[in-house]
């Protein structure tokens, strides 16, 4: 009798536990995160060659960090395939880092959702004001007349790479500065036995990326103004059309490309397959590749006629990289600290210079090691001729979308089907419908 | 096994009026303690599977979309919106999905016949002992222990475009294809992901067929080699009909994890599969993760779940008849 006492009183303890338990769930754990409040959680994107060189990059920054406040930074270094979905998952449980990074892209969206600290008057004050930054770079911060939501950290541009021995063995004594330029380029490059042009086929980020600048080269924008999705006009077609037929019609970018979405196009490039490649700040990845500074020149990203400038001259999109809190976070104070530091004039130098970017902060901006030839053609196409994407709350949709749909119309073309004015209308007309109705 | 345990009290002849309600409680006690001993479980299943299951219901009803996965309760109720843009099958959100949806009943019956076909012929061959067989049958199950990330990735290396094993062999090296084809994007992922389900998913039909023939008494085969059957006719008049409950739950697992499986078109495609292998599973991901439209994701979700409660009802249904037919 005594054992069947014993069990109906541990199964009733059990399930009360249980029911403790499943009710208690997320406030037990949110208090063991405050326990440790010497601590901050850190994740930053994938700057470097791979996710081991961000980790060389960045511990000794964070090691000064904590011996400048006592504060210990753990750092996770994100991959790009998963960052947005982190991030997203983050914002649903309320369980997220401290500190993080973000595409700079991503900023409306991630503004409207509300899990980021809004940097309004006073908080920029605790790092230093906002007149620190670059005005381009503050552009791509989040819907424009609200506070921003995150700082900008790295700056990027687009740019033409091209390896100069292979112009020169195809006679060719200058980068194309037009789209017909290139494609005239390329006949002569293939004649040598080199792939002409590299790209993402799979990668719906950087495919995102293109299409925008032709987009805006043909004076499409895939937003109408008051911010709702316009993606069937005609002239963004046309804009879709003329990247894709970059492998589909003129066969300047080699069909294996499609598949690609883990930079394989860098590596092609800094291998010597391939004679050129439009890339943001792509420098540090092709040193830490084995490719030496005098095998490649850079040149601004071809325009369909003219020189690059506003309008639609546009050659790059605004890139970068931006820096977040999270407003869950326990440590608030710790945070903004850390934001400080990574954002201060001397680790602005430091991880800029590890990372070929151009400093979002206009005293490091300043310093020497930011105007070598190559890093003018990247401060100059930021401050003349680069466009921010969209700045709407459904931009990481519309990124997701119309980069999926370019990455079918990849798979098209390398499968050999034609691409026509209207299976990219159909797509796109596709990607439009996933879009919320706003 | 409980209540057998305990003995009926002996009962007394002429019961004092006293003892009464004690024995009733003690009657209690012995009904409720079943159900009492059941009930961490049942809390359990309630937690895991069932208010999930209730919050992803309610999820479908509700314009969930990035705006407001920070505070769920705020999101306005869409009624049967997210349920009426799944199925409209003449938008393109239904269309697709209806797409993803035949690709995922072929995909399924293909992978499910060929691992039940595969695993089960082993398992016939492996029956009678040689030398080896301990060591064949553990290779056999290598895919089933190997973690699926790990294993996929691995065939995503070897179906890459330029420098994959698959196109090395069948392209450079026995010259079966005009030109390297792609695996991984385009018409021929939908042979890719069949593929890898099948190398994944035939070892556990090996591994229940082989128990479910060790059943089977051996005098049987000897009666039919007496009686003049072959080995064809053994396996077809005594192997297959003994195997017939086995093969009903194995088929039917089979089926459930194969139509609901996200690893591997995941780890092989990535978050946007190509059309030709657009399972249902990661059609569903994409629709509430990439675009950040839970509402859908979810009403997309309780389509699925009714869609397979349909079925395997219907397959219950329909076998434990025939089984009542078989045993009579």
């Amino acid at each position: 009798m005594r054992s069947i006492r014993a069990a109906a009183v541990g199964a009733v303890t059990m399930s009360l536990a249980l029911a403790a338990t499943a009710c208690g769930g997320g406030s037990s754990s949110g208090g063991g995160a405050d326990g440790s409040p010497k601590t901050l959680t850190y994740w930053a994107s994938n700057q470097g060659a791979s996710i081991a060189v961000d980790k060389k990059v960045l511990q000794p920054e964070l090691d000064k960090f904590e011996k400048q406040t006592g504060i210990k930074v753990q750092l996770e270094v994100v991959p790009w395939s998963d960052l947005l979905n982190r991030i997203l998952t983050a914002t649903t449980s309320g369980q997220g880092p401290d500190v993080l990074n973000i595409g700079n892209t991503w900023s409306a969206s991630l503004q409207a959702t509300g899990a980021l600290l809004p940097w309004d008057a006073k908080n920029f004050a605790e790092i230093g004001g906002k007149d620190r930054f670059v005005g381009s770079a503050l552009g791509s911060t989040g819907a424009p007349g609200k506070d921003p939501a995150a700082v900008p950290l790295y700056s990027m541009a687009y740019a033409l790479y091209y390896n100069k021995q292979i112009l020169a063995d195809a006679g060719i004594s200058k980068p194309p500065a037009t789209w017909d330029e290139l494609i005239a380029d390329g006949k002569k490059i293939k004649a040598t036995g080199k792939s002409v042009l590299g790209a993402e086929g799979a990668n719906v980020s950087e495919n995102i990326h293109h299409v925008f600048v032709l987009a805006q080269q043909h004076g499409a924008h895939f937003f109408t103004p008051d911010g709702k999705p316009d993606f069937t006009d005609p002239k963004v077609v046309d804009a879709v059309k003329q990247y894709v037929d970059l492998m589909a019609e003129e066969q300047v970018i080699p069909a294996g490309d499609a598949e690609y979405a883990q930079n394989q196009s860098v590596s092609d490039f800094a291998k010597g397959r391939q004679a050129m490649l439009l890339w943001q700040s792509a420098a540090a990845n092709l040193k830490s590749q084995g490719m030496s500074e005098d095998a490649y020149g850079i040149a601004p990203v071809p325009v369909r006629s003219g020189t690059p400038g506003t309008g639609a001259q546009t050659n790059s999109m605004v890139a970068g990289i931006n820096i977040a809190v999270f407003k869950s976070s326990h440590h608030l104070d710790g945070a903004t600290k850390f934001v400080k530091f990574m954002t201060g004039d001397d680790e602005q130098k430091i991880l800029n210079a590890a990372y070929s970017t151009i400093p979002p902060v206009r005293t490091a901006q300043g310093d020497a090691a930011f105007s070598t030839p190559s890093n003018a053609v990247l401060k100059n196409t930021l401050a003349t001729s680069a466009a921010a994407l969209p700045q709407v709350a459904a931009e990481s949709q519309f990124e997701t979308a119309v980069g999926t749909a370019v990455k079918e119309l990849f798979a098209d073309a390398a499968a050999g089907r034609t691409v026509t004015t209207d299976s990219v209308k159909a797509k796109l007309e596709k990607a439009q419908q996933q879009m919320p109705a706003a | 096994m409980t209540t057998t345990a305990f003995k009926e009290p002996v009962r007394e002849t002429s019961p004092a009026a006293t003892r009464e309600p004690r024995r009733r409680t003690g009657r209690i006690r012995r009904t409720s303690l079943p159900y009492l001993l059941l009930l961490p479980a049942l809390l359990l299943e309630l937690l895991v599977h069932l208010v999930p299951m209730v919050i992803g219901i309610v999820m479908s009803f509700k314009e969930l979309t990035q705006f407001y996965i920070r505070d769920w309760g705020s999101a306005p109720w869409s009624g049967l919106g997210n349920y009426k843009v799944s199925v409209d099958f003449d938008a393109p959100v239904g269309e697709a999905l209806l797409h993803s949806f035949f690709v995922t009943v072929g995909f399924t019956l293909l992978s499910v016949g060929l691992c039940w076909l595969i695993g089960t012929a082993a398992a016939v061959f492996m029956q009678d002992t040689f030398r080896g067989r301990g060591l064949l049958r553990a290779l056999f199950l290598v895919p089933y222990a190997l973690p699926v990330y790990a294993a996929v990735i691995t065939w995503v290396f070897m179906f890459q475009h330029d420098n994959g094993l698959v196109n090395h062999v069948l392209h450079d090296q026995l010259h079966l294809t005009g030109k390297p084809s792609f695996w991984l994007i385009g018409d021929n992922s939908f042979y890719a992901l069949l593929t890898v389900s099948v190398w994944k998913g035939w070892p556990f039909a090996f591994l229940i067929v082989t128990a479910g023939l060790q059943n089977i008494p051996r005098e049987l085969y000897e009666a039919a080699a007496l009686d003049g059957a072959g080995t064809w006719q053994q396996i077809r008049r005594i192997t297959l009909p003994s195997l017939r409950p086995v093969n009903q739950v194995l088929v039917l697992v089979l089926f459930l994890w194969t139509f609901n499986d996200f690893n591997t078109p995941y780890v092989l495609f990535g978050k946007a599969a190509p059309e030709a292998a657009d399972l249902v599973s990661v059609h569903i991901y994409q629709a509430s993760f990439v675009t950040w439209n839970f509402g859908t994701g979810s009403a997309m979700s309780v389509l699925l779940l009714l869609f397979l409660l349909v079925v395997t009802g219907g397959y219950l249904l329909l076998t434990s008849r025939g089984r009542r037919a078989f045993d009579v």
